[in-house]
């Protein structure tokens, strides 16, 4: 390193390391060439926001590197140095992850409330575009600049060109006889054949809609198959000012209500709306609606059974073999101990699957071996399920606390153990008064983070059953085995199905509350804080 | 003569009490310990054996080792396997040296400074970790959706955007529990190193992080393998094929019972698990301190 250089280097202690001069060491250099590329990326990220007007993101990314350079280049702020570049990202992806779960709970964001009016309004404008009746034909060619396609069309004899976000234009280019574009200026023609081979490429050609002019009102250039393009107008019209889309076919005027939806005056409503605050509408729609409260309360029952009963039995389990092992007198303890946790060392998703499939009613080996071939249906009927459940989580959890409490064990003061042999107490009397007390008291805290971790043990119930076999008195997704985290992901829609961000998210907070309380019951139990 | 056969009953009959006094005390431990390793290892050796498996069906795996053939192994190659396995060991790799690089300033900062805020950022970072991140993938959803409008390298579908995500619990998750190591490191030994001139630079990367290694290998190992485990997360984020982890992959193999393939799922099972294995095993002792220092892994 540069201990030598900077050694030697006169040194006023005025002046701040960053900004020396006289010590420059290697340290120095790669700072200064890091928060260069920090900075490029950081100036090019804010152009970019500026372009797509995301003026939350702007913000965020001009404080977040004015903060960075301050912090960096100036003598104060020591600490900050070295915490700065984890608690940006703590603050983006946990702390605002939160408060945006929060936000998210109190609107109707989801299927049909996917974004703001603006994209609503635009959204209902493309899907009531029709063809316009009596439109010309254009011959047309696909052409692209890079990763931008356009359309080129020959238009009486002149070519026009233009992108999604640029109207028809007049270009230099050549014809052939049927009037179709050839060659065109500054833009490189895709064969026809491209478009059939390129599934990709032919979606979006066909997805792609040229405005014809700056007019909204005049349409735009759709095609079909590549080779024509024809003019499409929307049937709505939207007015601005009176807040308003109108449908010039039939004539109904379509208006905001305040749950995000366009309706009409004949009472229909337009599919594509935009997300509204509801306030705490999700949180009770989780108790009160016939659909989600009788599931919901079953599921959140489970959730602490299943939290409860995974400690305590792998806790007891592991406890159990602990005894048992903690003894000198057996040989070659170090290899057992290895054999032991095996469970723990292989990666649970994994773990999960393969008891999914030893678990299978026909063909898995549980049956197989020690059934003798009986056809059990553990994953299939709901309390079997819940007990395969804990079941493959007691193999996954007990080489933890097998760890945990040979170590605790192991750390008992052999004193008082021999005092109470002196006094007289039994080996029994000996385990419950005083060797189980205070094993207790020091594993509860692990106990209670691991009760927190279940509570929210996605992968296992995911990985092993789906949350299935599904309630068969309520039509949304949810089953017997699901936990509040698993039935959330289902609610979510992020996966496919019906999406509700909102109440998805209300939930996540309820969970985070409960987390929050268990966890502060750790909080003092650990008294970690007194060691600050 | 008449002595020493008395003697030599006698011996005997003390032996055979010794004998079963041992039986009842120890010996029995030793069965015990093989109905144990059976419990542990059956799962493990049946995937093994499923892996060798000729057919790859579920039905002809409960034989054990009835076949041995490679078929599983190579057909592997056909899938997207490597590319999956590829996607998990970067963003894994990533995930943890982030985490350990934030987790160890976050630490020295907070072990070696004196600074008003110290208490409360503190707290405040005990009281942030209990909250798990996983809960809030909506939010982080939507908020990939934004920013990749502005960043594209930061939008969903990207693997760039999912280590940051899993970054935001670096500091949370890890710096607690190096900061009870860091303390362990005496104060004294940095008082020499600044009198002999070293900047907080070099005492950091110099002597610090030389000193706590066990602890940097115990807190990548977690934040590789909570990574590796990641199901929800890669799940909202990583939309195409190519971009999936093995988590994400391996579920779709086996999840759809009518066509689950349960043969090379066995065979990925076996190539993903054994470096995980056998880095766990070595790195047993630092772990279990690790453990009841209070991370769980998942």
């Amino acid at each position: 390193m540069s201990t030598d250089t900077e050694a030697h280097a006169p040194a006023p202690h005025k002046e701040a390391h960053a900004r020396s001069w006289q010590g420059l060491g290697w340290g120095f250099i790669v700072k200064l060439l890091l928060m260069m590329v920090i900075n490029a990326l950081g100036v090019a990220a804010i152009m970019s926001a500026w372009n797509a007007e995301a003026w939350a993101i702007l913000a965020a990314l001009v404080l977040f590197l004015v903060v960075a350079d301050w912090v960096y280049f100036s003598k104060r702020f020591l600490p900050l140095k070295y915490v700065y570049p984890g608690l940006v990202f703590l603050l983006v992806f946990q702390v605002f992850a939160m408060g945006y779960t929060a936000y998210v709970a109190t609107t109707n964001y989801g299927a049909g409330h996917n974004g703001t009016k603006q994209q609503a309004v635009d959204a209902a404008l493309i899907q009531a575009e029709r063809e316009v009746e009596g439109s010309a034909t254009y011959p047309l060619a696909v052409v692209r600049d890079g990763d931008t396609i356009g359309f080129a069309i020959g238009d009486e004899g002149v070519v026009k060109v233009g992108t999604e976000e640029q109207p028809l234009q007049e270009v230099g280019g050549s014809l052939d006889d049927s009037g179709k574009p050839t060659s065109v200026d500054g833009w490189e023609v895709v064969p026809i054949g491209d478009l059939l081979s390129d599934q990709a490429l032919a979606k979006e050609v066909t997805d792609l809609r040229v405005p014809v002019s700056e007019d909204a009102n005049d349409g735009s250039l759709r095609t079909r198959e590549g080779s024509t393009a024809k003019i499409y107008r929307s049937s709505l019209v939207w007015d601005p000012d009176a807040d308003t889309l109108t449908d010039t076919d039939s004539g109904v005027v379509y208006s905001p209500n305040d749950r995000g939806t366009f309706v009409g005056d004949d009472g229909s409503s337009l599919p594509t709306g935009w997300y509204v605050g509801v306030g705490l509408e999700n949180f009770s729609k989780a108790v009160s609606d016939p659909d989600y409260a009788k599931p919901l309360l079953r599921i959140t029952a489970w959730t602490f059974a299943f939290a409860f009963l995974t400690v305590a039995t792998s806790f007891l389990l592991g406890l159990f073999f602990a005894l048992i092992f903690n003894d000198d007198r057996v040989r070659g303890q170090k290899t057992l101990r290895t054999l032991f946790i095996l469970p723990y060392t292989f990666i649970s998703f994994l773990t999960a699957l393969v008891w999914r499939g030893m678990l299978n009613a026909e063909f898995g080996i549980i049956n197989d071996w020690f059934f003798f071939g009986a056809d059990i249906d553990w994953l299939g009927d709901p309390w079997l399920a819940r007990l395969s459940v804990i079941m493959v989580n007691l193999w996954l959890g007990y080489p933890y606390w097998f760890l945990i409490c040979t170590g605790a064990l192991q750390s008992l003061s052999s004193e008082t153990m021999e005092a109470a042999k002196i006094d007289g107490a039994g080996r029994w009397r000996q385990f419950r008064s005083i060797t189980f007390p205070l094993l207790l008291v020091s594993t509860a805290p692990l106990a209670i983070a691991s009760f927190a971790f279940n509570f929210n043990n996605f992968n296992i119930i995911f990985m092993l059953t789906d949350g299935g076999p599904n309630f068969d008195d309520t039509s949304v997704p949810l089953g017997a085995t699901d936990l509040l985290i698993t039935a959330i992901y289902q609610i979510s829609g992020v996966q496919g199905g019906r999406a509700d961000y909102g109440l998805a998210s209300a939930l996540s907070i309820v969970v985070f509350v409960v987390v929050g309380i268990v966890s502060a019951l750790a909080f003092r139990q650990t008294k970690k804080l007194e060691e600050i | 003569m008449a002595t020493d056969a008395t003697a030599t009953s006698r011996d005997n009959r003390r032996n055979a009490t010794r004998r079963k006094r041992w039986w009842a005390e120890v010996g029995w431990k030793y069965p015990f310990a093989a109905l144990v390793i059976f419990y542990a290892a059956f799962p493990l050796v049946f995937v093994l054996s499923a892996s060798f498996d000729e057919r790859g069906s579920l039905a002809s795996a409960s034989q054990l080792f009835a076949s041995f053939s490679l078929v599983n192994y190579q057909e592997l190659n056909d899938t997207l396997f490597w590319t999956w396995m590829g996607n998990s060991l970067v963003i894994g790799v990533a995930a943890a040296v982030g985490a350990v690089l934030m987790g160890a300033a976050a630490a020295y900062a907070f072990s070696r400074f004196r600074f008003k805020g110290r208490r409360t950022s503190l707290t405040g970072l005990l009281i942030l970790q209990m909250f798990p991140q996983t809960l809030a993938f909506v939010a982080i959803f939507l908020l990939l959706i934004s920013l990749g409008e502005v960043v594209p390298s930061l939008g969903i579908n990207s693997k760039l955007a999912l280590i940051c995500v899993y970054l935001g619990t670096a500091l949370g998750a890890n710096t607690f529990l190096m900061y009870g190591f860091f303390n362990s490191i005496p104060a004294e030994m940095d008082e020499a190193a600044k009198i002999d001139g070293a900047s907080h630079a070099q005492i950091f990367w110099g002597m610090i992080i030389p000193l706590v290694r066990p602890i940097l290998a115990v807190v990548g190992l977690l934040a590789f393998i909570s990574a590796f485990n990641d199901y929800i997360l890669a799940r909202v984020v990583l939309v195409s094929q190519e971009n999936w982890t093995l988590a994400i992959g391996m579920y779709n193999w086996v999840s759809d019972q009518l066509t689950a393939r349960w043969g090379i799922f066995s065979a990925g099972a076996v190539i993903a698990a054994t470096p995980i294995l056998v880095l766990f095993l070595s790195l047993q002792k630092l772990i279990v301190g690790g453990l009841t220092s209070g991370s769980v892994k998942g």
